[in-house]
């Protein structure tokens, strides 16, 4: 049978679409993308060759539609489907469907992907072909004082988990063998209220677990390699923020019997182009090198981009070759690492906010790696947008991943905190600023890994911005250095140069913490003087005085000068025209959000007892709390909505009572709508 | 256009002592600028202070526009004049742009004696007001007074320059579609009542603003009545009983946000009309105008010097320039405004008293306004001249200058004597605004010359009488004279009584004319109708 296509059709959308069009493309193929209604306009169908719609938004509808998917590639002659990662690419009906349509499927055969999705089949599989895994019981038998003797085998501390189970629930630690009866107890109670199960699995657990897996292929023809592994340790809700190649810590006897491990574990299967084959590495005391097989995914990883920078090697054109019936382009000994590699995955999220996702209009979206200093081989943005796109409440809210390569650990996580802060993203919240404080932090860098990192060092991570007299200094100057650019016209009234005659010409600037907007009182006022335009500023906040000046640089950098002390930063200013209030100023450690509040937007009145909430985001009304008139205090839930299957309580502001809602439960809800009114006492 | 180059050498022994003696004069109008921003001294700063009043200039800078230039008029007002201190005669005037509007602001200080009227403060309030006029300008005011000054009531009631004029003045200035604002941000009592009650649109401090026309005292002795101040007439009584008040201002910071507000909503446009050029810097260092002028006004200048570090680009088309040549006249932009510029190079003779005639014609004509550079002795005397009818030639430049109705602006930049004075624009002529250099000096005649003509006239009756003069003696005469004329001639002297508008830094003349030429641009130029030339 005959693989070559000439026509690729890329069953997903945002980055990863992008991303396997652009190998596509190189390769010679002719690119077709997919599209629900939302997506209409969006990037990847830009980028495309061609596309076909395959329904309204909800991926149900579209993306994950088997049957839109095929006809989608019947008409348009794509020979093959790459189905990038999420959707369909784990669905062995999918595979199924394409072999019947005749269509090659960029991915592994239906039977590996059934091999690996049932997760304890495949454990007792990778158990018969030699692959650790965690020490557990999986039996059935589900005798107490049984299930008590396997805790005390495998030794405590023991994770007890529902069989059935999932998201949590039904899942316990247990610390002692005297703790096991009401842990089981308890697990049972939970698994049966939510599974209608009761059956229990007991596994290890790992104080200090690393998430490290390594990378497979293999051809049809019999060959296997690893590329090596990643290590995904920081993950918040099970999901991976930060990624890193090779993992740190690692020997190369240890990343000899990783790989080997899961070059044998893809034979085990007959498994056929990328794959992962994901670990527990115990990195707790005295328990180096022990590793456990966890689960295999059967697709291109998204932090594949790690392995791509290390090994100098194409993963999508080796999926493309692999499904063309090629053999593996390199043999294993050929394989070796360069450098290090970190991918920084970019939400559009508010961190601050439980990691609520955010939606929005893109009004800018850019890398600006000139201003900082960096060289174009160093930062790959592999992005799904662009400035001016919006981004929806329908599908997964990752933005895009920067991917950076360095020598070594050290030199790549420098270069990732410059790439960050030349990252300019406006008009949607995102996690950029997490990501900087995450890999700012002393130990990330000191390579303190685990898949708990986040909630260990959660403290640093979320606390609140202090903001230094320095950093008020540097945002004023940024403002005004702005007001020297804005003219509306020739006139000499527009030169905002704070004219004053025989006395130094002045002018102040308000800034506010952007969590503090609405308060005339939280204003902090620079007050810039000089003697003549062009003499650097003298810059007062409160009885600290700086003599400041701002020099602009490539792109958004700018070097601002406090006392003789250079700093260069990237600068920006979001929003439109007299809006564009919000200063963001970024150096390679932490962004600065201050807002510069321009004369006009300040609201100096006393503010009116009355006072409405809006919807944060889009979605649907869930319930209403109160009756309208109904006394509450302040902080009491008012209402709960849900978007992107989170909810979202709404919360008094004030003593006070609802007037009025605006919406009713089941009601959908659009960002910024008012959702009540509400009568603060006086 | 021909570009000005510079024939001065800045390595010079003259320009070095030129430039440290103007230096210093300058560093002198700044210090004392500097002071006088203070307002009334730290007592009554720290009062003003404790009632959660701002300063009347941050008040001012709580109303502009971001980075607004303020051109202020006048700051020298009252300096030494009256028997204790009153900074800036009490009131701070000038023009700022409010919410994209260039605006005439009179604020009243309330640490300087409490916001009262002295004479100085009246004549700089109805001056601001004339230039409002003048340039069409929204006239802001933030009243903070006690009303007239009681024990100068004889210099501030009566007349028809004195208080009453302010409320004439808001009254025609209205009529004139010029609008007029008040925001009440402290007392206004008895006629300063009017102030708000007069203009088109008004806001009030609540707790602070008060608005009566006779106060709780006044009110206990005529009537018997006990009232607070607030309830008799504070924001409360007023925006929401009386109506005196239309915006109801929080505290001083809202109210100049409301002030903003009304100026947004003028629905403003601007009537000038000028052929504007893309504004350029002048080639020449204006700060090289310290070394060139300097403070000696014995020691003449090459006026082109000057011109060169004032107008766009160092560009200036000399009209008549091998006529005449004592005068200098030419066209040329300030930050993209086409002037006519009429310079001092010399004693004006009877053939530049003509080209200068002319010029002025020829602005007018083309609505082009005229910036009047003055550095003038006076008229050329002798009878040559007067037989060649230098009188009348004179009269045609006094009377062009007199008649022409483009806007007109007048800087002393060195001497202002005599008849000089009439034909180079001074006071009585109108300017829209007239400055002085810190180095120049106005007087009926030079100092010199007065003791001169005072100490023949002596001699002469002393030599009918029979008597000697002995050279100490004549120069003891003259001595007083020579103090008289160079302290009452000075500019610090002449600023504190309005005879002008600003003493101003040589080195921003660039910066006032800009800023004047584009505020003036609110008006329409007018058509000039001359009177007679004599010929």
């Amino acid at each position: 049978m005959s693989h070559a296509f000439d026509t690729l059709l890329v069953a997903n959308r945002g980055e990863i679409a992008c991303r396997v069009m652009r190998t596509a493309r190189r390769m010679g193929l002719r690119t077709v993308a997919v599209y629900s209604d939302a997506d209409a306009s969006a990037r990847h169908v830009r980028e495309a060759d061609e596309a076909v719609r395959l329904g309204p938004a909800a991926a149900q509808a579209s993306y994950l539609d088997i049957q839109a998917v095929i006809a989608a590639a019947r008409r348009t002659g794509a020979g093959a489907v790459h189905p990038g990662y999420g959707f369909l690419s784990e669905n062995g009906d999918f595979v199924a469907a394409l072999a019947e349509a005749g269509i090659t499927f960029v991915g592994p055969p239906a039977s590996a992907i059934a091999a690996m999705g049932d997760k304890s089949a495949a454990k007792a599989r990778m158990h018969d072909a030699g692959v650790p895994l965690v020490p557990g019981y999986h039996g059935d038998d589900q005798d107490d004082a049984l299930l008590k003797a396997e805790a005390d085998r495998i030794g405590y501390p023991v994770l007890l988990k529902a069989s059935a189970g999932g998201g949590g629930k039904g899942m316990r630690v247990v610390e002692s063998a005297e703790a096991f009866q009401a842990a089981l107890d308890g697990c049972r109670r939970e698994s049966r209220a939510a599974f209608g199960d009761d059956r229990m699995l007991i596994e290890k657990y790992l104080t200090q677990p690393r998430h490290v897996e390594v990378q497979v292929f293999c051809d049809s023809q019999g060959h296997g390699v690893y590329l090596f592994e990643r290590d995904c340790s920081v993950q918040r809700r099970h999901q991976k923020v930060l990624e890193e190649a090779p993992a740190p810590g690692m020997t190369e006897a240890l990343r000899r019997e990783m790989g080997d491990a899961a070059v044998r574990a893809a034979r085990e299967i007959g498994y056929v182009g990328a794959g992962t084959v994901e670990f527990l590495l115990d990195s707790s005391q005295g328990q180096d090198g022990s590793f456990y097989f966890m689960e295999m995914n059967t697709r291109l990883q998204v932090e594949h981009p790690v392995t791509e920078m290390i090994t100098g090697q194409d993963l999508v054109e080796w999926q493309l070759r692999v499904a063309m019936g090629e053999a593996l382009p390199m043999a294993q000994e050929a394989l070796t690492i360069t450098g290090h590699s970190f991918e920084a995955r970019l939400y559009a999220e508010d961190p601050a906010q439980g990691f609520l996702p955010a939606t929005g209009t893109l009004n800018r979206f850019e890398l600006d790696l000139a201003g900082a200093g960096l060289e174009p081989a160093q930062v790959r943005l592999d992005s799904g947008v662009a400035s001016g796109d919006a981004v929806s409440m329908h599908y997964d809210p990752m933005l895009a991943k920067l991917i950076v390569h360095g020598d070594d650990r050290e030199q790549a996580l420098a270069t990732l905190n410059r790439a960050l802060a030349a990252l300019d993203v406006q008009g949607v919240t995102t996690n950029r600023d997490f990501l900087q404080r995450l890999a700012t932090h002393p130990a990330f860098r000191a390579a303190e890994l685990d898949t708990r990192f986040i909630e260990h060092h959660e403290a640093e991570l979320f606390a609140p911005r202090h903001y230094t007299a320095e950093e008020y200094a540097s945002a004023a100057l940024v403002g005004l250095h702005q007001l020297g650019q804005e003219r509306e016209s020739d006139s000499p009234w527009d030169r905002h140069d704070g004219f004053r005659l025989n006395a130094e010409h002045t002018i102040r600037i308000a800034l506010c913490a952007p969590d503090r907007i609405d308060d005339a009182d939280a204003l902090v006022t620079v007050e810039g003087k000089r003697a003549a335009p062009g003499d650097p500023w003298r810059l007062r906040i409160g009885d600290q005085a700086f003599d400041a000046t701002l020099q602009p640089l490539d792109g958004d950098a700018v070097a601002v000068t406090l006392d003789g002390h250079r700093r260069r930063l990237q600068t920006r200013l979001v929003g439109e025209g007299r809006e564009r209030n919000l200063v963001v100023m970024v150096d390679p450690r932490r962004e600065t959000r201050l807002f510069w509040r321009r004369i006009d937007a300040i609201d100096h009145g006393r503010h009116e007892a009355e006072s409405t909430l809006t919807a944060p985001m889009h979605g649907t009304v869930v319930t209403l709390l109160v009756q309208p008139g109904e006394r509450v205090e302040k902080g009491m839930a008012l209402m709960v909505m849900e978007a992107m299957k989170m909810e979202h309580t709404l919360t008094a502001p004030a003593n006070g009572q609802v007037e009025s809602f605006h919406f009713q439960a089941g009601d959908t809800v659009g960002q910024g709508d008012v959702l009540l009114e509400f009568a603060a006492d006086e | 256009m021909s570009v000005l180059t510079s024939q001065i050498n800045p390595r010079s022994e003259g320009f070095q002592t030129n430039e440290a003696s103007m230096r210093a004069e300058v560093g002198r109008l700044r210090e004392l600028t500097a002071a006088i921003h203070q307002g009334g001294g730290e007592k009554a700063r720290a009062r003003h202070e404790s009632r959660g009043k701002l300063f009347v200039r941050d008040r001012i800078d709580h109303l502009l526009d971001e980075g607004s230039p303020f051109l202020e008029f006048s700051a020298l007002a009252a300096h030494e004049v009256y028997d204790s201190p009153v900074p800036a005669a009490g009131v701070v005037t000038g023009i700022g742009r409010v919410s994209g509007v260039e605006c005439v602001i009179v604020a009243n200080d309330a640490t300087v004696k409490g916001g009262t009227y002295f004479p100085l403060t009246v004549k700089k309030h109805l001056r601001a007001q004339e230039i409002a006029r003048k340039h069409r300008l929204p006239c802001l005011y933030l009243v903070d007074s006690g009303g007239a000054y009681l024990p100068c009531q004889d210099e501030v009631f009566p007349d028809r320059d004195h208080f009453g004029r302010i409320f004439y003045n808001q009254a025609t200035l209205s009529a004139e579609g010029i609008p007029q604002i008040a925001v009440v941000m402290g007392s206004c009592t008895a006629g300063g009542a009017y102030v708000p009650a007069m203009a088109d649109e008004s806001i009030i401090v609540r707790e602070q603003g008060t608005i009566f026309l006779g106060g709780p005292p006044l009110v206990k002795a005529a009537t018997g009545e006990s009232i607070s101040a607030e309830d008799l007439g504070g924001a409360d009584v007023h925006a929401k009983v009386s109506g005196v008040a239309d915006h109801y201002a929080e505290n001083d910071a809202h109210a100049l946000q409301l002030a903003r507000r009304c100026v947004a909503r003028l629905n403003w446009q601007k009537h000038g009309q000028l052929a504007m050029a893309e504004p350029k810097p002048p080639r020449l260092d204006p700060e090289e105008l310290y070394g060139i002028v300097g403070t000696d006004l014995r020691k003449p200048f090459e006026v082109r010097e000057v011109i060169g570090r004032i107008v766009d680009d160092s560009a200036f088309d000399e009209f008549k320039r091998t006529y005449g040549d004592t005068l200098v006249t030419g066209f040329a932009h300030i930050h993209g405004h086409p002037v006519g510029i009429v310079a001092n190079n010399g004693v004006l003779f009877s053939e530049s008293a003509m080209k200068g005639a002319h010029f002025i014609e020829l602005c007018a004509q083309r609505k082009i306004p005229l910036v009047f550079l003055q550095n003038i002795t006076g008229f050329m005397v002798g009878s040559k001249y007067e037989h060649e009818g230098i009188a009348k030639h004179g009269a045609k430049l006094v009377t062009a200058v007199a008649c022409a109705r483009v806007p007109k602006f007048t800087v002393l930049i060195g001497g202002s004597f005599g008849a000089g004075n009439y034909g180079m624009c001074g006071r009585a002529y109108d300017p829209n605004l007239l400055f002085m250099w810190p180095n120049a000096r106005i007087s009926v005649m030079g100092g010199e010359q007065a003791a001169g003509v005072l100490a023949q006239v002596k001699r002469e009756q002393l030599e009918r009488e029979g008597r000697e003069w002995s050279a100490e003696e004549e120069a003891a005469f003259k001595q007083p004279t020579r103090d008289q004329y160079e302290h009452q001639g000075h500019p610090y002297y002449a600023s504190a009584r309005l005879w002008d508008d600003g003493v101003i830094d040589p080195a921003q003349t660039r910066d006032v004319l800009s800023l004047s030429l584009a505020a003036a641009m609110n008006a329409e130029i007018e058509d000039t109708k001359f009177g007679v030339f004599r010929m």
